[in-house]
Parts: structure tokens; C-alpha cells; sequence
């Protein structure tokens, strides 16, 4: 290679298109080095720098900062800047800064370093910022990676409690299971793509938009259709879809109740994103995928439902609650391939479900004791009693998870609905209902542990409850503008929703 | 005055939610109340208001006060969701029959002696948001929207405010109504999407389907799910056992509303959306609903009514029971069954509102609702008593109530559909007959049992204060003033139903 055409290449290279990314890893970086350069009791005021940064970002995400680069390429293809990128990049930053948030009341609870904490945090966000926009198999691997390798970290970091390494060591394993399918069906694609005896084989396979050229030319390879399932195989792990999902129990209870909520909404929300671009990459396989991802989508559905029925923690609750919501997610991927309104249900569905699921885990993390895993129902009873403030940000955001109106979770699973509805998915609907029946039970039984039950038993003994966290104002901030966002979203949908119109 | 400088709609929503949110915020008791005052009049107001000045108002489309708020879904090519607002002459005796009961109810809970009073004054109010919000609503999302706001704060109220087994009753109704709000939910879905109309307001719903009716196995499907869904909610047999237990366990107020108004929701829907839009569907389950109706509401659970041994058992039943006579209305597909089934729907929900909130009154002297421990009431409570068995003669449907017309409407409408299941439905009448008297004469008459003459030794009963007559004589007012000038709602009523249901009449060949 001369050092004109590697000229040529670099000249492709955008640093300034990926911006947020740098800052994100540079924020990181200036992490560690600060507290090698402060005192030791500035260290406290680290986790500020960290939120104050990523703060920063998201307003000049919002001003437009990137908006110049919206419809290109950048470096030689790796990466496409799309608009749907540039919502998403909001959103993982949104996320992180609530995990952000969270994680202060929980680090709090334990004896250990916080500044690595953020630093992760922070490097993973913006892995999974370049995840959504990659363009090229190479670009969705590495990014993939980083995020999983910095989520097994993060899983297992509060590395005193048994049940966390449990599920750090769970966690790990089936990474690297699901990244070996994944890498395996790449590998795959990659081979068959570039049999130069096949019509329309490329040199450059890993690329998705000529891996899309090279499928729509071979519509029915065998090898490629492997490939295809093995792929998504690998997505389903991270979105936690049936039968990938069985990790998530043990996982989310072990977890620190901050990386729970992240696993939950930024990791499943960035699944998402690259299963939603690979339908679109493997489009001309539909007659495979459609019904792949049916049923993939009913059985998450109803194992998300009815495991989380018998419940009790409520961290397993939420885990196997989101494994439904993966699946009223994947009833939206299944209708956007008929359906180009479905693609912004998906994303309005992913906000109100980022709002309510963060309001709920912000009270999960001020409730829970000294032992992270250990978070009951029964340790609600009287919340509305002692702090009537936590039980109703509490009920909006369980209720929001629901699918009640007039909450933007509602809004969400009524756009899907209609998505569905449109693309004629008559089973998977008739499974969402009987899906969201079964929710309302089991959201129910929580608000009606923490609004209806007191904190006294019949002998007049209080319930065996840790101490509830004092709400500082920041906490109180965030948590009550969730709620507030979760009802505002569910009636006027406003931007997000001519976002969605202008689709 | 017949033009407000203001949006009397929009109104009657937002006071009553502004109050709630004013108490959410941490007013003080005191404040509290005479707010509550304010939020549960204005929508009555407004409702007066509107259904005084309506012959008058300039009608677009058939709806008076229209008027349309963009909640930024209804773009050119968006989904067509937005808050419109609009009374046409099915809806306006709803509107007012909101009104009116969340007045009552409103008065009834100020004066209660609930625990938590500020919390469940809230809910109410919300409640009553709610309900005002049905009947306005022109947009079948927002019609949908408001229904779920005004039924999340009965569960709450259940759950917290109920009697024995609020826990139970309270996760059995939700559960419930949540099956059938959904389903009537997915109904309403495909009515937009196979008709596909660009907006989900009932205007351009309603003209689009009239140029391009559905074709007929959608229409049947369609129908069947709205049927059971809304069915599930008006307590259709053999869907209804949330019902009695319900409000059985329901603190009176969340009872007087949600029996009264909330639950006439699904009737709304049929009337208003399923049965002009869907006329082949309505014919091909038309059989089949008024079969379920008629054997299972009114016989069946007519005398399922006549076993209770407990007050609001009985009234609980007789509602479920009632809700028969108005699916019987609906089943006959005519302009006369329809306008009876709306009739029927006001008076009804004026009457069980007022029995129920006389049943608690009577729990506060009796200390039970054991119709075997009570007896001679009547000597200590004569006004109480009286207002009772107007109710009793109310629910019943005796000549001078405003049930009576829309039953007689009913019956008249069912005789061209059915002769046998008129001959059912009558009798029925006599099964009311039976229980309700039965009721009213073990309550108040004859000599005090020896249980009853125990707690009124104890706590000797006073007659109704005023301020529980006043909520009760509102009811009674509004049934005896439709009883005697029933053409006040039936003439607006007549012209709406005949310029909905013509399209489709003529498309049906009926």
C-alpha cells in the first residue's frame, strides 16, 4: 500500500464526527489521572467531574454539536452517521448519567474505589455510542466487546458479595459464549460473501451495506442463512431475548443495583440499535428472519411474564420484567420489517422505558440495605407512609413499565401495538395482551406492597427493613423529573413524537 | 351567555386534575377541602352549562364546543392523535351524568370520615378528570386515555379505602378490567388500521368508513373484540364476577363513580364507535349478545340478586343486572334501542350512585350491611327511608323515573328484534321488583331485629344530616327531572343517532 492511497484513507478519517466518543474516553482517561494527581480527600468530588462531563455532552448533543456529519460515512465506512444515531448518542449518555447518579447512592453503601467505577462507565458508554453507528463487522465487534468486557467488570465490582461474583463469573461465561456464536456467524457471512463462484461476491464482506448487495443477490445460501442465525444468536444474548435470557436472574440480582439499571436500559437499548440495523442488513433474508424473531418474540414475551411472576427480589423482577419488554421490542423489530413506523415506536418505546425503568431503580438503590442483592417486596411495605415522595415516584414508573395511560409507557406499547396491527401480526398481539395482563399482576403486587401494606406487622413489630437512604436534593431532583418526564411524555409527545411523525 | 370566553370542555377536565395536583402538592387540610369544593363543581357546572346552551351551539360535524389541542402526533403523516374535544347528542347525557355524580360523590366524600381524607379526595378528583374526559373526548385514543386515568384511581381506592377483602377485590378488578381494557384497546386499533383512516378522531373515522365500509369477516372480528373487551368492563355476563365484589369492597364514593359513570364507558364505546362503524358485525353477534344478555345478566344473575343477604351485594348484583336490559338495547341495532340503551345509561348511573350512597349511610347507623340484622329503620331514619325507597322505585323503573323511559324505550325497541327475549327481559322486571322491595322492607320495615336493636342502643341513629341530603337530593333532582321531561336529553339525542346510524343503516339494508 503507497502513501497516496493511505493518504486518501486518513483523509476519510473524521475525528471531529465521533467528538462525544473522544471526550467520553478522554473524561475517562482525565478520571484516573486526577486521582493520581489530587488529594486524597478531593477524591469524593471525582464522581461530580465525571457527571458534570457527561452532562456537558448531552446538552451539546442536543445543541446540534454533530449535527454537520448527519447522513455520511466516516472512516472508509466503518461508521455511518445516521439521525437515528445521532438520538441514540442522547440516549446512552442520558443513561449514563443516571447510572452516574444512581451509583453515588449505591457506592455510598460500600467500602470500595468509585473512581474506576465512573471510569468504566463512562468508556462504555462510548463504546456503545460507536455500536449503533458502525457500518462494518469489524467496527460492531470491537465496539460489542468493549462494552461486554467493561460490563463484566462493572457486574462484579462490588466484589465482596458473594452473589455479585456469582453473577459476575455467570455474566462472563455467557459473554463469551454469545461472543463466540456472534463472531462465528460473521466468520461465516464473511466466507460465504467472498466465494468468488457465488454471483455478486464481495472482497469487502464485513461491510454491511455490500454484505446486504451480496445477500439480496444469493437469497436462499444455506451457509449464509447459518450465519444469519448465529448472528442474531449473539444479539439476543445482549437484549436478553428467548433462549438467551437465562442468565438474566442471577445477573441482575447480583449486579450493584446501578449496573442492573444499566444492563437493563443502556445495554438492551444499544441490542437494540444493532439488531435493528442488522434486519435491515439481512433484509433480503426475510423469509428467514420474520419467522426467527416471531417466535423469538412470543417466547420472550410469555418467559418474561411468567418468570417474573413468582418473584420476590425485586431485582430479579425487574431483570425477567425487562426480558417482556424485550419482547414487546422484538414485536416491533418483527413489524419494522414490513413497517417503517415501527422503527420510531421502537425508539419512543426505548425512552419511556429508559425514564420509568431509571425512576424505579433511583428507589430500588435508596431503599436497598448494606447487602446490594438482598432487595425484597416485602421491604417496600409502608413506603407511602414514610416517604410518600419515593412511593409515587415509585408507582409512576412501575405503572409507566405497565402500560398504564396516561404514562409515556403506554404511549410506547400503543405505537408498537399499531406497528404490529399494521404489518398484520394477529399471534404475536394476542401474546402481548395476555403479556401485558400478567405485567399489570405483578407491577401491581409491588405498588400495592409499598402504597397499601404498612411497615408494622399485626404483633406491632416493624418489618424487617434497612434503614431507607436519606434523599439528597440532587437525588430528589433527578428522580423527580423522571416521574415528571414519564407523565409528559404519556400526554404530549411533543419532539420525540414528530421525531417519530417525520419518519 | 351562551358562548363562554372560554373552552367549557377543556375545563370541566382541567379543574378538577389542576385540584388534585394542587393537593398532591402539599395543601394544607383545610385548603384542601374548599378546593375539592371548587373541583367537583366546575365540571357540574360546565356540564349544566353545556347541555342548557346546546341546541343553540353551531354544530361542525355533528359535535357542538369542538375543538382540537395538538399533543404533537398529528402531523400530516403521523399517527393522526390529538386532544379533540366535542359533545354530540350521545355523549352530552353522559357529560352531564358525570357531572352530576362526581358532584354528588365529591359532596359525599368531603363530608366522609375517611382516613387519609386529602389522598382519597385527590384520587377522586383525578377520577372525575377522568370521567369528564370520556364523554369529551372526539379522539378514540384520548376517549381510551381518560377511561384508564379515572380506573387506576379506583383500584388505588379499593386497595386502600376497601372493606375486608380490599386486597383481593382490589387485584381481581384490576386485573379484570385490565383484560378488557386491552382488548377492547387491540379492537379499537384495527378499526384504525384496517380502515385506514390517517387520524383516530371518530369524525374522520366515521367518514372514511362511510365512503369504504370494512369488509365483512373484519367487521365480525372487530366487533367481537370490542363486544367482550368493552363487555368485561360493563360486566357482561358471564365476564362480570369483578362486579359485586368490587364494589362490594369499594369505599362508597370510588362505588358512586365507578358504578355510575365509569362503567357506562364500554356501553359508550359501543354506541358511540363499534355499532356505527361495524353494522355487519353488530348483526352477525347481535344473537349471540342478546342471548347473553338475556339469560345471563337479567335471569341469572337476577336471581343470584335475590339470594344476597348483604345491602351492597344486592345493589352491586342489580347493576350487573341492569347493565343486561342496556346490552339488550345495543343487540337490537336501532335508533330506538340505542337512544333507550343511552337513557337507561344516565338514569341508571343516577340511581345506583344514589344507592350506593345511601347504603353507606345506612352502614353508619346500622354497623352491617347483614340484611338479616337490620329492621325498622325507618322509625328512627324516616328520610332516610324515604330517599331509599325512591331509589329502590327508581331502579326498579317505575313511571316518573327516568329509568322507566329507558327501559320502556328498550322494551319497545326489543319487541321488533325478539319476542321471546322481550318476554325474559320483562319478567325481569318483576325480579327487580322483588329483590329491591325485598330489601328496602328488611331495612327500614318491621320490627327491629334483636342484633339491630343492640347497636342502636349503643349508638342511637340520626336522620340524614344535610350534608349527606344534600348529595342525595342532587341524584334524586336529576332522575325525577329526566323521569318527567325525558325530551330535555332525548331530543338531541334523536338527531344525533338518526344522522350516525343512517350511513350504516342503509349499508346493513335494516
Amino acid at each position: 500500500m503507497d502513501i497516496a492511497s493511505l493518504q486518501t484513507l486518513a483523509a476519510n478519517n473524521d475525528w471531529l464526527a465521533i467528538m462525544p466518543e473522544l471526550l467520553l474516553g478522554c473524561i475517562a482517561l482525565a478520571l484516573l489521572a486526577l486521582e493520581i494527581i489530587l488529594p486524597a480527600k478531593l477524591h469524593s468530588r471525582l464522581p461530580a467531574v465525571a457527571l458534570l462531563g457527561v452532562l456537558a455532552l448531552l446538552v451539546f448533543q442536543l445543541l446540534g454539536f454533530t449535527a454537520g456529519f448527519v447522513e455520511s460515512e466516516s472512516f472508509n465506512g466503518l461508521l455511518v452517521h445516521s439521525r437515528e444515531g445521532q438520538v441514540m448518542r442522547v440516549f446512552f449518555l442520558l443513561a449514563a448519567l443516571l447510572v452516574g447518579v444512581i451509583g453515588t447512592i449505591s457506592l455510598a453503601k460500600q467500602k470500595l474505589p468509585h473512581t474506576e467505577f465512573y471510569h468504566i462507565l463512562l468508556v462504555v458508554t462510548a463504546a456503545m455510542m460507536l455500536l449503533v453507528q458502525s457500518n462494518h463487522f469489524v467496527m460492531l465487534f470491537v465496539a460489542l466487546e468493549t462494552v461486554t468486557i467493561g460490563l463484566y467488570i462493572l457486574v462484579s465490582y462490588f466484589r465482596s458479595s458473594p452473589l455479585t461474583l456469582e453473577a459476575g463469573l455467570k455474566h462472563l461465561i455467557m459473554g463469551a459464549l454469545s461472543s463466540s456464536i456472534l463472531l462465528f456467524g460473521i466468520v461465516l457471512l464473511y466466507g460465504v460473501a467472498g466465494n468468488p463462484e457465488l454471483t455478486g461476491h464481495t472482497a469487502s464482506a464485513m461491510n454491511l451495506d455490500s454484505l446486504h448487495a451480496f445477500l439480496a443477490a444469493n437469497r436462499h445460501n444455506f451457509l449464509a442463512s447459518v450465519g444469519i442465525v448465529l448472528v442474531l444468536s449473539g444479539v439476543a444474548f445482549k437484549i436478553a431475548a428467548f433462549p438467551f435470557q437465562i442468565w438474566v436472574p442471577d445477573v441482575y440480582q447480583g449486579a450493584p443495583t446501578p449496573v442492573t439499571a444499566f444492563l437493563a436500559v443502556a445495554s438492551k437499548g444499544a441490542g437494540f440499535l444493532v439488531l435493528l440495523v442488522l434486519a435491515r442488513t439481512f433484509s433480503p433474508y426475510a423469509w428467514l428472519l420474520a419467522p426467527v424473531l416471531t417466535l423469538m418474540a412470543a417466547a420472550t414475551l410469555l418467559f418474561g411474564s411468567l418468570g417474573a411472576l413468582t418473584q420476590h427480589n425485586v431485582k430479579r423482577l425487574m431483570g425477567l420484567s425487562g426480558v417482556s419488554h424485550a419482547g414487546f421490542l422484538l414485536m416491533g423489530v418483527v413489524a419494522a420489517g414490513t413497517q417503517s413506523m415501527a422503527i420510531g415506536a421502537i425508539y419512543f418505546y426505548l425512552f419511556a422505558y429508559l425514564l420509568a425503568s431509571f425512576a424505579v431503580f433511583g428507589v430500588m438503590a435508596l431503599v436497598a440495605g448494606p447487602d446490594d442483592a438482598d432487595q425484597e417486596i416485602s421491604h417496600y411495605a409502608g413506603l407511602a407512609k414514610d416517604r410518600p415522595f419515593l412511593a409515587l415516584v415509585l408507582a409512576i414508573g412501575l405503572g409507566s413499565l405497565a402500560g398504564i395511560p396516561p404514562l409515556a409507557g403506554f404511549m410506547g406499547k400503543l405505537f408498537i401495538f399499531i406497528a404490529a396491527f399494521k404489518a398484520g401480526l394477529y399471534g404475536l398481539l394476542t401474546v402481548a395482551i395476555i403479556g401485558v395482563v400478567i405485567s399489570i399482576y405483578y407491577y401491581f403486587s409491588w405498588i400495592r406492597a409499598a402504597v397499601f401494606s404498612s411497615s408494622t406487622l399485626p404483633d406491632g413489630d416493624a418489618t424487617a427493613r434497612p434503614a431507607l437512604t436519606p434523599v439528597s436534593f440532587t437525588v430528589g431532583l433527578v428522580l423527580g423529573l423522571l416521574a415528571f418526564g414519564t407523565v409528559l411524555l404519556g400526554l404530549y409527545q411533543g419532539v420525540l413524537g414528530q421525531w417519530l411523525n417525520t419518519r | 351567555m351562551s358562548n363562554l370566553p372560554f373552552d367549557p370542555l377543556l375545563l370541566a377536565i382541567a379543574i378538577p386534575l389542576a385540584v388534585a395536583v394542587a393537593i398532591a402538592c402539599g395543601l394544607p387540610k383545610r385548603w384542601s377541602i374548599r378546593l375539592a369544593y371548587v373541583g367537583f363543581a366546575a365540571p357540574a357546572l360546565m356540564a349544566l352549562h353545556t347541555w342548557f346552551y346546546f341546541a343553540g351551539q353551531t354544530q361542525v360535524h355533528g359535535y357542538a364546543y369542538l375543538t382540537n389541542y395538538s399533543t404533537g402526533l398529528d402531523g400530516i403523516d403521523g399517527l393522526g392523535i390529538s386532544l379533540k374535544l366535542g359533545l354530540n347528542g350521545i355523549s352530552l347525557p353522559l357529560f352531564v351524568l358525570a357531572g352530576l355524580v362526581g358532584l354528588a360523590a365529591g359532596l359525599y366524600a368531603i363530608q366522609s370520615t375517611a382516613e387519609r381524607l386529602k389522598i382519597y379526595l385527590m384520587l377522586l378528583l383525578v377520577m372525575q378528570a377522568g370521567l369528564m374526559g370520556v364523554f369529551a373526548s372526539v379522539d378514540v385514543v384520548f376517549f381510551y386515555l381518560f377511561h384508564e386515568l379515572a380506573l387506576i384511581p379506583t383500584f388505588i381506592m379499593i386497595g386502600i379505602w376497601g372493606g375486608r377483602d380490599r386486597s383481593y377485590a382490589a387485584m381481581k378488578v384490576t386485573i379484570y378490567l385490565t383484560a378488557g381494557a386491552m382488548l377492547s384497546l387491540i379492537g379499537l386499533i384495527a378499526l384504525y388500521v384496517k380502515s385506514g383512516a390517517p387520524s383516530f378522531d371518530l369524525i374522520t373515522l366515521r367518514q372514511i368508513i362511510a365512503a369504504r365500509p370494512l369488509g365483512e369477516t373484519v367487521q365480525n372480528n372487530i366487533f367481537a373484540l370490542l363486544m367482550f373487551g368493552f363487555g368485561i368492563l360493563v360486566s357482561l355476563w358471564p365476564l362480570h364476577t369483578w362486579a359485586p365484589l368490587g364494589y362490594g369492597q369499594a369505599p362508597s364514593s370510588a362505588a358512586m363513580l365507578h358504578a355510575g359513570v365509569l362503567k357506562k364507558f364500554g356501553l359508550y364505546g359501543l354506541i358511540q364507535i363499534a355499532l356505527p362503524l361495524l353494522p355487519h358485525g353488530a348483526a352477525h353477534w347481535s344473537h349471540t349478545l342478546a342471548a347473553l344478555a338475556a339469560v345471563g345478566n337479567v335471569l341469572i344473575v337476577g336471581f343470584i340478586t335475590m339470594a344476597q343477604r348483604d345491602l351492597k351485594q344486592v345493589i352491586g348484583y342489580s347493576s350487573v343486572m341492569h347493565m343486561g336490559y342496556a346490552f339488550l338495547g345495543i343487540a337490537c341495532y336501532s335508533v330506538l334501542g340505542a337512544g333507550g340503551v343511552v337513557l337507561l345509561m344516565v338514569a341508571h348511573g343516577l340511581s345506583v350512585a344514589l344507592l350506593f350512597l345511601l347504603a353507606t349511610s345506612i352502614f353508619h347507623r346500622t354497623h352491617t350491611f347483614e340484611l338479616t340484622e337490620m329492621g325498622g329503620l325507618a322509625q328512627k331514619t324516616p328520610v332516610l327511608a324515604a330517599f331509599f325507597v325512591a331509589a329502590t322505585f327508581a331502579s326498579i323503573g317505575l313511571p316518573g323515573f327516568a329509568n322507566f323511559w329507558g327501559e320502556l324505550t328498550i322494551f319497545v325497541a326489543l319487541w321488533q328484534f325478539s319476542h321471546c327475549l322481550t318476554v325474559i327481559a320483562v319478567s325481569g322486571v318483576v325480579i327487580s321488583a322483588v329483590y329491591g322491595l325485598r330489601a328496602a322492607a328488611k331495612v327500614f320495615f318491621g320490627p327491629p331485629t334483636e342484633a339491630f336493636a343492640r347497636v342502636a342502643a349503643q349508638h342511637p341513629p340520626s336522620d340524614l344530616s344535610w350534608r349527606e341530603k344534600i348529595p342525595a337530593l342532587i341524584l334524586l333532582a336529576a332522575l325525577l327531572f329526566i323521569g318527567f321531561w325525558p325530551k330535555s336529553l332525548s331530543t338531541p339525542l334523536d338527531a344525533t343517532l338518526r344522522a350516525v346510524y343512517a350511513a350504516p343503516a342503509a349499508v346493513s339494508g335494516k
